[in-house]
């Protein structure tokens, strides 16, 4: 028989013990008759030699080895029995657990999807990225610097450990029947399906003798696009894309979500059929490398092996790939840097959720209390202290794992409403799901606070004394358990002042973050990606006149006040970082400062509102031939000429390819960086240049990736349908993606603190009424206790004042504790706070001023009804009740 | 009368699995044949051995089942299993080893007690 089975069969294992025990008497005594013995006498004797029959059944028992269980199912059935009785008691407990395991589960679910789950690939632990590296490299700004394509390729053919794929995202414009569309295109190695393990759901991955140039076009469809453009037909494998005017054969689709490299390309195409010219050469590293180690090679061997072809490319291509060198690590996803932030939440919601168990352990202890005889009367019957403190920890954990069950419950309902309350996109998103991790977490974090509110009611126990805890019924209560219900309030005040402050301090940033000036005027301006038609970009001539051409166009549309095509915008979208020096001897790369460099038009500064402090802006005579110039802002300015006029100094900037360039006007900063992360970014300053001085060779690159900004005089997105028609061009194919207002992209920079500040004012409000109810029910509960001495004093001649003000002046102590305490953890949350939220302003004692008497408030009133009720307690009810 | 003797330690387990090897026996049989079989030189204590017989049917020395008596009453027979016979060469074996030991040496140090 197995342990559970016994346990199952508890009934007949007790029935067949009896009988075996019965047995034996009974032939013990039948012998001892058959010898002569009077039957009375007989049976005595057989039960003195076998020594009592229930202290022998009970050593069998023991001897099963599922003692504990049986115990434990004994106390799990006398808990549920409790939870029963004390269905009021029980309900608020589990409640109130309920709450915090919930909310905890949520922000697991959270940091799990994100953070903690694995690439939804097979075997992702011998998956890798292969990373260039240079020492002159900011990978904190640009993030992992990837490989030229010819490097690749070389790594690809030389390396023994690793199976490598490379991926280029570009993009490009499907047009044919319908409107035209700008699709995310990935272009992949032919071998990428097979390094990543995924198959593609129909038709079939890339050919090896179609990743070269001049091979057949072939194109893999998302599941999304296909879904889109062919309505999931299965025809579309063989059908025919038009992809900037290429006809593209479909040969697979790829399943569902699929992503490359943390995006979901829309279309994939051969890498080996790109002909761009920036691809052969070593200086570019567009390509995204993945790699599978192969069978018994390991991590190590890879990166040793990667090291020695980085040292013979530097040493073969001196210009290119001198101090290059090649990292290999395993393929971690891209979150960016939310997990800060997702980790501050969690620690928040576990900040809930001690006040919540610090509650529940405060109501366990008051009932721990009033039944001090029940348990000193089990202590009586021969309980162990062992035994006790066993059975008080297994009602505590049902009361946990109840609340705990009913908090998934509630995490399962509310984590997607979370998710889309997230402001901005969440990344992985899709990854996040309740899985085992997240039920392992719920289980280990209701478990834990089961034991966590259970152990002082359990440790409390009674032990010694028990005849005065018999005798005098409870009634008296001890020190220690006033000071354990008093530390309980401290505690629970001291975290809800922490959570108060944090949320004080948010509010306090946001209100300084919004009244910022973001150096644009936002109000009626609407910013759109554009992509000119296929056949424009293919021929460098038409480019320029294209671009006059839209702005022409755009310029006529009804409303419209001013249109300027720009390569970035403020508010983060997009940037180019470009090193520069005031005088021609320019140290080396690691040595320049950088600024935020932004190709644009003319009309650009009157779109934007931005002010012009010095000199002037472009117009139409800076082209090319003319002059090259430039305009800087005001951060630059100071930076790169100090206190001079900067007007008619020069810029050397020999990430630029060109120049040297003229400076001829200073305009206002603008807060790129969105308003809560200018302050704190490692690039400030700005500088501007036409876009019609940019030399051919690099114009259809910066045409690729071109947007038009436009003011209006009226809702900027009423005038997206007009733009969209009178700027679809001859051919039909040119597009608007990506359309925003600058109001939104203002208002967006803010949106994660505004969203912080939300969830914290909710914890530290939720925090608030779980310590006005912890110190309500304790002093309640305390005062309760103190009435046959409440109306001994009152019939001595106490004032009912003088009542009140002895309860509020045990509470206001606990108050005092709990601020003192409460306020030393903000000033240290403080500073973790500081570190993560963008834009954070430093403490000040304000915000304590203005949350701390909140708090105290509200904690007074909490205290007042008790303090009332002791008041007003009647000698003589009091003194029968002795 | 001779003094009865206390059973060493650990003991109890080895001569249960000695009867019990003799063929199926329910527990007073057992406690019968121990008394009988030491001439009441040993003495068992009846108390602990039902714990016993319980403690080996739980490690799976013992194997038990329901059966009548001659008398026609329903008792419970124990039995070994292999293991228990397995476990009782090996412990029969070491203790013979450990008396053969403790015999030699009361021998080289003859004389002192008598």
């Amino acid at each position: 028989m197995n342990w559970w089975q016994r346990l199952l069969r508890r009934k007949t294992m007790e029935d067949q013990l009896e009988k075996e025990v019965r047995f034996h008497l009974e032939q013990h005594a039948s012998e001892l008759i058959a010898g002569g013995i009077d039957p009375r006498e007989a049976r005595r004797r057989a039960r003195l030699t076998l020594g009592g029959a229930e202290k022998v059944k009970e050593e069998c028992r023991d001897a099963r080895g599922t003692r504990w269980l049986e115990d434990f199912w004994q106390d799990f059935r006398y808990a549920l029995r409790m939870v029963r009785q004390h269905p009021s008691f029980s309900a608020v407990a589990i409640l109130t657990l309920a709450l915090g395991v919930g909310a905890s589960t949520v922000m697991f679910t959270v940091v799990n999807g994100v953070l903690l789950r694995p690439l939804p690939y097979p075997q992702p632990d011998t998956l890798v990225a292969v990373h260039g590296h240079t020492s002159t490299w900011n990978a904190r700004a640009f993030g992992e610097q990837n490989l030229a394509y010819p490097d690749f390729l070389d790594c690809q053919r030389e390396s023994h450990s690793l199976i490598l794929a490379g991926s280029f995202f570009n993009g490009g414009t499907v047009s044919g029947s319908g409107d035209p569309e700008y699709v995310d295109l990935q272009e992949i190695s032919y071998n990428l399906f097979s390094v990543l393990r995924v198959n593609v759901a129909q038709g079939r991955s890339f050919l090896l003798e179609e990743d070269h140039s001049g091979a057949a076009p072939v194109m893999i469809l998302s599941y999304s696009f296909w879904q889109r453009h062919f309505a999931g037909r299965p025809e579309a494998l063989g059908a025919t894309v038009t992809l900037d005017e290429k006809l593209y054969t479909v040969v697979g689709i790829t399943p569902a979500g699929f992503r490359v490299r943390d995006s979901e390309p829309d279309v994939m195409t051969p890498l080996g059929q790109e002909t761009a010219k920036f691809l052969q050469s070593r200086g570019p590293h567009p390509i995204g490398v993945v790699a599978r180690l192969r069978p018994g090679a390991t991590l190590a061997e890879a990166q040793s092996e990667l090291d020695l072809i980085g040292r013979h490319l530097a040493e073969q291509y001196k210009d290119t790939n001198a101090d290059r060198s090649l990292i290999v690590q395993p393929l971690r996803p891209n979150v960016g840097d939310i997990g800060s932030t997702l980790w501050l939440l969690l620690g928040a919601v576990g900040l809930v959720l001690l006040i919540a168990c610090t509650n529940v352990a405060s109501l366990l202890l008051a009932r721990t209390v009033s039944r001090e005889r029940e348990l000193a009367m089990r202590v009586a019957l021969g309980a162990g202290r062992g035994r006790l403190v066993r059975q008080c920890l297994t009602e505590s954990a049902v009361l946990g794992l109840s609340g705990g069950a009913l908090g998934v419950g509630l995490a399962a309902l509310g984590f997607k409403p979370f998710v889309a309350l997230w402001p901005g996109s969440l990344p992985r998103v899709e990854e996040i799901q309740l899985d085992w991790r997240v039920l392992l977490f719920a289980l280990t974090v209701a478990l834990l606070s089961g034991f966590l509110f259970g152990l002082a009611p359990a440790l409390r126990a009674p032990v010694r004394e028990l005849e005065q805890v018999l005798r005098g019924g409870g009634r008296s209560i001890a020190g220690s358990s006033r000071r354990l219900h008093s530390s309980f309030v401290v505690s629970e005040l001291a975290l809800a002042v922490v959570l108060l402050v944090s949320a004080g301090m948010l509010g306090h940033t946001l209100l300084h973050l919004s009244t910022l000036d973001p150096g644009v005027n936002v109000r009626n301006v609407l910013v759109s990606r554009m992509a000119l038609s296929p056949s424009t970009l293919a021929n460098t001539n038409r480019i320029r006149p294209a671009w006059q051409d839209v702005l022409e166009r755009a310029r006529r549309v009804p409303g419209v006040k001013a249109v300027a095509t720009a390569d970035t915008f403020p508010m983060r979208e997009g940037f180019n970082e470009v090193g520069y020096w005031p005088t021609p001897d320019v140290p080396e790369a690691n040595k320049r400062p950088n600024a935020l460099a932004t190709s644009v038009s003319p009309e650009y500064l009157k779109v934007m509102g931005i002010p012009l402090r010095r000199g002037r802006f472009f117009t139409e005579q800076d082209r090319l031939g003319s002059e090259l110039v430039v305009v800087i802002d005001e951060v630059l300015a100071q930076k790169a000429f100090g206190g001079q006029d900067p007007i008619g100094k020069q810029l050397w900037m020999p990430d630029m390819d060109y120049g040297p360039f003229a400076v001829v006007g200073v305009v206002g900063h603008v807060r790129h960086w969105g308003l809560a992360g200018d302050d704190q970014a490692q690039v400030r300053a700005q500088f501007y240049y036409p876009f019609a001085q940019l030399p051919d060779r690099f114009l259809k690159r910066w045409s690729e990736l071109m947007s038009i900004a436009v003011r209006t005089e009226v809702a900027p997105l009423s005038e997206v349908e007009s733009l969209r028609r009178e700027l679809r061009g001859v051919s039909g194919d040119q597009v608007l993606y990506g359309v925003h207002t600058m109001e939104q992209l203002a208002d967006d920079s803010l949106a994660l603190q505004r969203f912080l500040l939300l969830l914290f004012g909710i914890f530290a409000g939720l925090a608030l009424v779980l310590a006005c109810i912890g110190i309500y029910g304790v002093l309640a509960y305390l005062t309760g206790q103190r009435v046959p001495e409440i109306g001994i004093r009152i019939a001595l001649g106490a004032s009912p004042n003088g009542v009140m003000w002895m309860v509020l002046r045990q509470s206001l102590g606990m108050i005092f504790a709990g601020v003192v305490i409460g306020t030393a953890a903000a000033l240290m949350a403080a500073r973790v706070m500081f570190r993560l939220v963008e834009g954070m302003q430093p403490t000040q004692p304000s915000t304590f001023g203005v949350t701390i008497p909140v708090l105290i408030v509200a904690a007074l009133l909490a205290s007042f009804l008790p303090a009332r009720r002791a008041s007003r307690v009647d000698p003589v009810i009091a003194l029968r009740q002795e | 009368m001779q003094a009865k003797s206390d059973l060493p330690q650990g003991t109890l387990d080895l001569l249960i699995l000695k009867v019990v090897a003799l063929g199926p026996v329910h527990g007073y049989a057992i406690a019968q044949r121990l008394e009988q079989v030491s001439r009441h030189v040993v003495q068992v204590p009846q108390g602990s051995l039902y714990p016993a017989l319980h403690r080996l049917e739980n490690r799976g020395l013992l194997a038990a089942d329901w059966k009548e008596t001659e008398t026609g009453r329903e008792a419970k027979f124990y039995r070994l299993t292999a293991k228990g016979r397995a476990q009782l060469e090996t412990e029969a074996a070491s203790w013979e080893r450990l008396t053969e030991a403790v015999a030699l040496i009361l021998k080289l140090s003859g004389g002192g007690a008598e």
